[in-house]
């Protein structure tokens, strides 16, 4: 078993405060990506649970057991750097099986694990190749060897394929995640690109400047953000805002105001009652929607805002077409065959049932 | 007229042939993209448009000008470098001024001035001019290397891989800025990148490259829909395309270790006769294979799936069928779980088919 529990762990590093008040729970077998743009307090987070840091206030406990102040090398977590740090002078075989000689193991066991784990990771073919001769996705993968066969509770991965070409971060990542279904231990893996992390994980913990913003699965953090910062950061491209204000119409109908273009959009009753219920109707509040639920036309539609196509870019099996509304731009997605011109007035709409509503003040989620 | 030609270009280092043999054109303010793996020559090439290698072979002309034996200064493009290479202790003007100040161009202080205005405006750094460029942030360093580069208006905008040190998010950000940059600018931009996103998010055209050798140009709509060998199916598209060993037999394909039969469309089935009992691969991407709960074509199958990656707007389904494994998207709403049973068909009329040994597409 191998259960992490972070209880408010607060880092400090001089006058920065690199990790604020985290309280985090992370289950047998899970694999949890900490993801924020740099300087958020991810890496600082991994360092803590394997011991490379030590926090200046908090407890951390495997297994229920407090660790806090316990040495990395006696935690029985396994750690792969950014930058692999194999030894130059030893070769495959010797860089994952050094561990192991390490702890005593006898040559014939150290044999079965090595053979194991380069069984796993696709690496017999190079055991006998030191690392100058390695590709980057090789290195890596030794790397990760060295891991693997020390059997650890926890795996501890810092941005462990950043360095590597787009197309092969593609492909680890699906290795990893395969790796994950095959081996099963408790893993956390820290990146700056979401992607990565709603691909690989299982739970996401969204952090910035230290502070946690968010946990959950991916689906639960892509659909039900908590906050502003979550909902642009997650999701490629992220959500659109818009800032708005709440007005009364003729029928008493609660509407949206959105004072960048004077015009009001018409919101579901649902909408209207929860801002009125969360006592909101008087805030500045912002209307979040993901650019594949903005509706597009090219002709004048009711209910749809007229807007001026900025720039737009063609992904294969979708398009993103950037149009601006005011002075906001707007994305949209759609199929590949939508190709406006640059400079053409298009029609755009949101689709009721799935906007978002945030409080411009504080940045929380409403609706 | 053609801003770019690079004629039977080669260059070798040593035992290594860096980049062998290409030819290319690239018109006069095009947004083109030079995308392959680390190692295929990009960075090579790009630094024999710049003069800053001397090639072994061949021409590269700037204009209709052979420039071979012009020096990097004076062949009127500008570099923006992976690493910014900005001078740390000078602030944001004082860069941007300074390929301004250079005695080849004589422009009075007034001119300067408003060069460098003209550019911050673009480039959004107004409020950095001031600041030394060590205290500035990747994303902002960035804009100002950029910008130095457009003070000089450029024949030729070249640019290796500017986005790599930044982060995901505000790399997605500027790749929509450099291509706003672009149309608003109007220069010729010579890009090059191992991402192929960004060679589709903003590429106008794109010259797939590996081993020194070039595999295909097109359009990013050319590139994707239609590739013309595996490599360049492979490389271009995310998740990756599916690729299978497949024969055809009468009119159907069989793929696999006779673990799929698809019938193939009527209006292929002429063309692909002579094909018969050859090795071929078959290649689908993962949003042309449907996914449903129920079996609901003729061709669908059934198999299992291995595991699941949920990408919020769409999931990536790993399904596996005796000896194959699929990558499909599908929308979140199917709710697939790892072990379920699924059924699976393939989009023929999307596919793909190339010959085995030679790599090519049929």
């Amino acid at each position: 078993m191998a259960e992490i529990a972070l209880r408010n762990i607060v880092k400090r590093f001089g006058s920065l405060v690199a990790v604020n008040n985290l309280n985090l729970h992370i289950r047998d077998k899970e694999f949890v990506v900490l993801v924020g743009p740099s300087g958020c307090g991810k890496t600082t987070t991994l360092r803590c649970i394997s011991g490379l840091e030590t926090p200046d206030e908090g407890k951390i406990l495997i297994d229920e057991e407090d660790v806090t102040n316990k040495r990395a090398s006696q935690r029985d977590v396994a750690f792969v750097f950014q930058l692999y740090a194999l030894y130059p002078h030893l070769t495959v075989y010797g860089n994952i099986a050094f561990p192991l000689m390490a702890q005593g193991l006898s040559k014939k066991r150290t044999r079965q694990e090595v053979d194991r784990a380069a069984q796993i990771l696709r690496i017999k073919h190079i055991l006998n190749k030191k690392p100058r001769e390695l590709s980057g996705g090789d290195m890596q993968r030794v790397a990760l060897g060295r891991a693997i066969v020390r059997r650890p509770k926890v795996f501890l991965l810092d941005e462990p394929i950043g360095t590597l070409d787009a197309k092969f971060r593609e492909e680890m990542r699906t290795e990893l995640k395969k790796l994950h279904v095959d081996i099963g231990a408790t893993t956390v893996y820290v990146t700056h690109d979401q992607v990565e992390a709603m691909s690989m994980g299982d739970r996401v913990v969204i952090m910035n400047l230290g502070v946690l913003q968010q946990v959950g699965t991916p689906h639960e953090v892509y659909h039900k953000p908590k906050n502003l910062f979550v909902a642009n950061f997650i999701g490629s491209p992220g959500m659109n805002f818009i800032r708005c204000k709440p007005s009364r119409g003729p029928g008493g109908k609660l509407a949206l105001g959105l004072p960048v273009i004077n015009t009001t959009i018409a919101i579901p009753d649902e909408i209207q009652r929860t801002i009125i219920d969360k006592k909101k109707e008087e805030k500045n509040l912002v209307l979040g929607v993901r650019p594949e639920n903005v509706m597009f036309s090219r002709k004048k539609k009711s209910n749809h805002l007229e807007t001026r196509v900025y720039v737009v870019a063609t992904m294969g099996s979708y398009n993103i077409t950037d149009v601006r509304l005011g002075d906001e731009t707007i994305k949209v997605r759609t199929a590949p065959s939508i190709l406006p011109e640059v400079g053409e007035t298009v029609y755009i709409s949101f689709d009721p049932k799935r906007i978002s509503i945030f409080d411009e003040e504080t940045g929380d989620s409403i609706v | 007229m053609a801003s770019v030609r690079l004629a039977s270009l080669t260059k070798t280092f040593g035992e290594v042939t860096a980049v062998d043999n290409i030819d290319l054109e690239i018109d006069d303010r095009e947004f083109f993209v030079l995308l392959g793996p680390t190692g295929a020559g990009k960075t090579t090439t790009l630094r024999l448009i710049a003069g800053l290698e001397k090639p072994d072979q061949g021409e590269v002309y700037l204009g209709n000008v052979s420039v071979n034996d012009l020096s990097p200064a004076l062949r009127d493009v500008a570099f923006v470098f992976q690493y910014y290479t900005l001078y740390p202790h000078y602030t944001v003007r004082q860069n941007l001024e300074f390929p301004l100040r250079s005695k080849l161009r004589r422009l009075s202080e007034s001119e300067i001035d408003a060069k460098v205005s003209e550019v911050a405006g673009v480039l959004h750094i107004n409020s950095l001019l001031g600041r030394e460029t060590v205290n500035l942030s990747g994303g902002e360093m960035q804009r100002v290397a950029i910008g130095r580069a457009i003070v000089r208006t450029p024949k030729v905008f070249l640019m290796d891989e500017p986005l790599s040190n930044l982060d995901a998010k505000l790399r997605e950000e500027m790749r929509t800025e450099l291509a706003r940059l672009h149309l608003d600018l109007g220069f010729t931009f010579f890009y090059v990148t191992h991402d192929q996103i960004e060679a589709m998010t903003m590429g106008d055209r794109i010259a797939v490259l590996n081993e020194g050798r070039i595999l295909q140009i097109g359009t990013p709509d050319e590139i994707y829909n239609s590739p013309e060998n595996v490599f360049v199916a492979k490389f271009v598209g995310s998740p990756t395309i599916n690729l299978f060993e497949a024969s055809i037999e009468t009119s159907t394909l069989v793929v696999g270790k006779k673990t799929l039969v698809c019938t193939i469309p009527g209006t292929q089935r002429s063309s692909l006769e002579k094909y018969t009992k050859r090795e071929l691969i078959l290649a689908i991407r993962p949003e042309d294979i449907e996914v449903s709960k129920e079996k609901k074509e003729a061709d669908s199958f059934k198999c299992t799936v291995y595991f699941t990656q949920s990408m919020g707007v769409e999931d990536i389904l790993n399904l596996r069928i005796n000896d194959l494994v699929l990558r499909a998207l599908v929308p979140p709403k199917l709710l697939a779980r790892v072990g379920d049973t699924v059924y699976a068909s393939i989009n023929m009329k999307r596919s793909h088919l190339f010959d085995s040994e030679t790599n090519m597409r049929l």
